[in-house]
């Protein structure tokens, strides 16, 4: 109960001295809030906001095979990612995607992100077996919406191939169908749903949306600077000289080492839960339930402890131990995906990314999005593991660290 | 008081504390009773940091025994810690912290009562002068400050053993007397106070007992009286006087206790064991040899030419 009571007077005084000096808020809240923000403005136009895409369509030809490109396209509109117009001219078609490409065009022209252009006579040439050209022409500086442009017509395209196929598999050998036969099976063949389905679980909803990862990253990234407070505080009393008069004080030894633990602890819990509140408010992150954040947010805290405490116990000096602190954060950070998923480069670097804790977090959130909280036992088993295995190593250090 | 009395607030013997091959401190003894001042006094790297830290339980010792009020004191004692209070030779104080939050940490580390604290922290700011800035944080104050907050922290828990190691290094000199002033102070008021410096001026001016100590040994012990007699020193009488001085010289040299007397330029220089006793003797003496004495000036003999006497250096080496 003493031992508790001089560590929680000395974890008082430091998060006092912490607050202060605002260093907490420093790299606790602000550098990693404001770095999320940033990255979340650079990345979310790809990864987060929802794509939409303005195609026009030219169809100059009429027969069946281009009526049976514009079916797609409806198709397509009618899943939400574009919005699909006819226009009459290859001309006008080609205005617009320069209206597109330019950031600074009237608001109030037409503007499209990507054209198809069917000529006249593609539906005469495919049925003919010559072939046809169908034209995607894409606005700079949208590229998004001309690649799902590109991808739509290739779409087509292998449909097209599966009707040839049909055909040929329909018709016996010797017999050439005639153009009403082929335009005929074309609606057919593509109303034939495909007998394979891909429900996709992995992406959707086992991976953190962009903002929250972004958050998350740079929140981890940064907890290790926070957490690194707490424990240089050891070196710190060295360097004020009031090691002296807490080594003179009736308290016990372990009650110093202690009280550093319990800064780190609430220093590190505290900056990760106003982050994950803040971001949640004004960057609209999506963590996940908020009992599996919480257990997470511990283990990797208790992990940053253990990895910070050795780093203390090596360290002679303060400047010593936030250079060092710096080095193990930052290998750590790049290696755990902080800044970029190392986990989806494959190969051997994936699996190093593994001795960080900053991967094990961000892979217990990951699973966490998939909604279920029992998919994290094995981060959190992981984090606490690591945390208290370096721990216990730091601990033997520290005691002998803890000099006048 | 012999050394294994009761009433001893302080008793440590035997202290050794070795670094490898250097000892830094080697069988260090003595005993400090309520009320008195003992003075450590040495040159740098003399051991005295190294015996109070010993004492204070900052330090493991190799061999050796501390008691502080009846209760063995050791690196992990609580008990007897608690009746210390320790001002570190270097400024101990969070910067960041305010006068009255530094002492208030301390005082709580200390285990005293939310009340008794508060109203102590108040009586400790006016005992260090530093009430009226007792809102600011420690790092704007001077250095003169500073070291008056280290003092006041030690003393906030009315310890019955206070330890001051070189407290007045680097203080301005208006600093250095109230220091000096609040550790007469406190000897008064009956706390036991343990010393340590290499100003052979404060130790004279503080101490009621002095141990020199040199390359991590007690050399001597005692009162400054006790210490000059212990090294065969003398008082030293310097006359100004004009007249028949050879003569003057001879008849005073009559004297018990004087042990020699030189005509000097303008004057006679006697050497006597207690001159202030003799004084009369000598001067009637003189005068009755025809000598007119214009001025008397004596020289008792001081620590540091013990020192010199003792170790074969002086205390600044």
């Amino acid at each position: 109960m003493a031992l508790l009571r001089s560590s929680l007077l000395i974890a008082r005084k430091d998060i006092t001295q912490r607050i202060r000096d605002r260093s907490v808020f420093i790299w606790g809240l602000i550098a990693p809030f404001g770095l999320a923000l940033i990255f979340s403005f650079v990345f979310n136009p790809v990864s987060d906001s929802e794509f939409h895409a303005e195609y026009v369509v030219v169809n100059e030809d009429g027969g069946p095979v281009a009526d049976g490109f514009e079916a797609a396209l409806a198709n397509v509109e009618a899943g939400g990612i574009a919005t699909i117009r006819s226009v009459e001219s290859a001309e006008e078609a080609r205005r617009q995607v320069e209206v597109g490409s330019d950031a600074f065009a009237d608001e109030q022209l037409a503007r499209a992100d990507a054209a198809f252009l069917i000529p006249p006579g593609f539906s005469e040439g495919v049925l003919a077996g010559r072939g046809g050209e169908l034209t995607v022409v894409g606005a700079r500086g949208s590229e998004l919406g001309a690649y799902v442009a590109r991808a739509v017509a290739e779409g087509f395209v292998a449909e097209l191939h599966a009707v040839d196929v049909a055909v040929k598999t329909v018709f016996p050998p010797g017999v050439e169908p005639t153009a009403e036969q082929v335009g005929a099976l074309i609606p057919a063949a593509m109303a034939v749903a495909s007998p394979i389905a891909v429900e996709d679980i992995s992406a959707g909803t086992k991976q953190l949306d962009g903002t929250t990862q972004m958050t998350a990253g740079m929140g981890v990234f940064f907890v290790f600077f926070t957490v690194a407070f707490g424990v240089s505080g050891l070196l710190e009393e060295r360097q004020y000289g009031t090691m002296t008069r807490l080594l003179a004080a009736p308290i016990r030894r372990e009650s110093i080492i202690l009280g550093k633990a319990i800064t780190s602890f609430v220093l590190g819990v505290g900056s990760l839960a106003v982050l994950v509140v803040a971001s949640t408010i004004l960057l609209g992150a999506e963590w996940g339930d908020p009992l599996g954040v919480a257990v997470l947010v511990v283990a990797v805290v208790v992990s940053a402890m253990g990895v910070l405490a050795i780093v203390a116990s090596v360290a002679r000096t303060q400047e010593q131990a936030g250079m060092f602190a710096s080095i193990v954060s930052l290998v750590f950070g790049l290696l755990g995906g902080t800044f970029f998923p190392v986990d989806q480069v494959g190969g051997v670097l994936s699996k190093v990314s593994l001795i960080a804790p900053h991967a094990w977090f961000l892979r217990g959130l990951g699973d966490l999005a998939g909604g279920e909280v029992a998919a994290i036992w094995p981060s959190v088993g992981a984090l606490l593991t690591f945390g208290v295995v370096t721990s216990a190593g730091a601990w033997v250090f520290l005691k002998k660290a803890v000099t006048p | 008081m012999g050394e294994g009395s009761p009433e001893a607030v302080l008793r440590c013997e035997g202290l050794r504390k070795s670094y490898g091959g250097l000892v830094a401190v080697d069988g260090v003894g003595f005993h400090i009773a309520p009320g008195e001042t003992y003075g450590l006094l040495g040159p740098n790297g003399a051991g005295k940091t190294t015996s109070i830290s010993m004492i204070a339980g900052l330090l493991e010792r190799d061999a050796g025994e501390v008691m502080v009020a009846g209760k063995p004191l050791t690196t992990r004692s609580t008990d007897a810690k608690r009746v210390v209070g320790l001002v570190p030779q270097d400024i101990a104080i969070y910067p960041d912290l305010t006068a009255r939050e530094n002492l208030s940490f301390f005082g709580r580390l200390y285990g005293m009562p939310k009340v008794e604290l508060k109203q102590r922290v108040a009586e400790v700011l006016e005992i260090v002068g530093l009430a009226d800035r007792a809102g600011d944080r420690a790092e704007e104050y001077s250095g003169g400050m500073k070291r008056r907050l280290n003092i006041g922290i030690g003393l906030l828990h009315r310890p019955r053993l206070l330890i001051l190691d070189e407290p007045t290094v680097g203080v301005d000199p208006q600093s250095r007397n109230a220091i000096l002033e609040s550790v007469e102070r406190l000897s008064v008021e009956g706390m036991a106070v343990l010393y340590t410096t290499h100003y052979m001026e404060e130790a004279e001016r503080l101490c009621d007992r002095v141990a020199i100590i040199d390359s991590g040994k007690i050399v001597a012990e005692g009162t400054r009286r006790e210490l000059v007699e212990l090294v065969g020193q003398h008082d030293r009488v310097r006359l100004t006087a004009t007249g028949d001085l050879k003569a003057a010289v001879d008849a005073a040299c009559a004297i018990d206790g004087v042990k020699g007397a030189d005509v000097i330029d303008g004057g006679i220089d006697f050497l006597a064991d207690r001159a202030g006793d003799r004084l009369i003797e000598i001067l009637t003496k003189v005068g009755a040899s025809g000598v007119i004495v214009s001025s008397v000036r004596v020289e008792e003999p001081n620590l540091e030419a013990v020192f010199l006497h003792l170790t074969g250096k002086a205390l600044r080496d």
